[in-house]
């Protein structure tokens, strides 16, 4: 048994699936089947401009969870320590991103902002428990979930490369 | 809200300058918005490092459970998140709507 293996967190990817994108893509088809009940609650509260900032909102939060995921699954592949600099990093960019398209559209007449921000809040957080269920359910069953496996494929090459040339 | 606008009026009454209430009392709803917005992003950012400094210590201690810890602190983050996203809608219906 090797006692001088040094794991370090530069060194460490995960090179197998990534879960987020799977998260992901639920999400964003949980989205869509929710899509036509938001708007068109929206439609029947505020009419015509409720309605296109409901489509709008929900636009922004599948964006938001999309360009979430992909940051972290591109960047889990080259190290967990990029991973963790590129999340912190991109959660004031999303936010940045959320408000600048905000803004640009606040005086549009076809947008009201309280349908856009409750469309917002309530999309996101809806989407997020509804695939939380999902989720809690594999983690306490892991065997329902066929690519549990996937956890296995942390990439230590790195680490046996340093502690070889150590 | 109240307190920000009578602080904005005695400010300008002390420069001299004239300000009507009204006009305050709008400087300081943009103020409150901008700390609403500003107070609601530092939260969410302590706590995603927080979610992420542990999720890597998991997956460090135990690389086998890497799938299982980004599926949670993945998660997690966007939970988080929505506190930003309720300051950031807070503060464009105080200052906008």
């Amino acid at each position: 048994m090797n006692n001088n293996v040094n794991p370090s967190v530069l060194a460490m990817r995960d090179t197998g699936p990534s879960p987020e994108a799977e998260i992901t893509r639920d999400i964003v088809k949980r989205g869509l089947i929710a899509a036509p009940v938001l708007i068109g609650a929206s439609w029947l509260i505020w009419g015509d401009a409720g309605a296109w900032s409901s489509a709008y909102g929900l636009g922004l939060v599948l964006c938001n969870f999309m360009i979430a995921a992909g940051l972290v699954a591109t960047t889990a592949r080259i190290s967990y320590a990029l991973m963790m600099a590129a999340t912190l990093f991109g959660y004031i960019l999303r936010l940045g991103i959320v408000a600048l398209a905000v803004m640009l559209v606040r005086n549009e007449p076809w947008v009201d902002l309280v349908a856009l921000g409750l469309t917002l809040i309530v999309t996101h957080l809806g989407l997020l428990f509804w695939e939380m269920r999902y989720v809690s359910a594999t983690l306490a069953f892991p065997g329902l979930r066929p690519d549990a496996s996937s956890s296995t494929t942390v990439s230590t090459d790195n680490l046996s490369k340093e502690s070889a040339s150590a | 809200m109240e307190a920000l606008a009578t602080i904005a009026r005695i400010a300008a009454e002390a420069g001299d300058a004239v300000v009507d209430p009204a006009t305050a009392k709008n400087t300081a709803a943009a103020a409150s918005a901008g700390y609403a917005y500003g107070l609601a992003a530092i939260g969410p950012g302590i706590g995603i490092g927080i979610i992420f400094g542990k999720a890597i210590e998991s997956m460090a201690r135990q690389p086998e459970a890497a799938g299982m810890v980004r599926t949670t602190m993945f998660l997690g983050v966007a939970f988080t998140e929505a506190l930003a996203l309720i300051g950031f809608v807070a503060f464009i219906l105080l200052k906008f709507a």
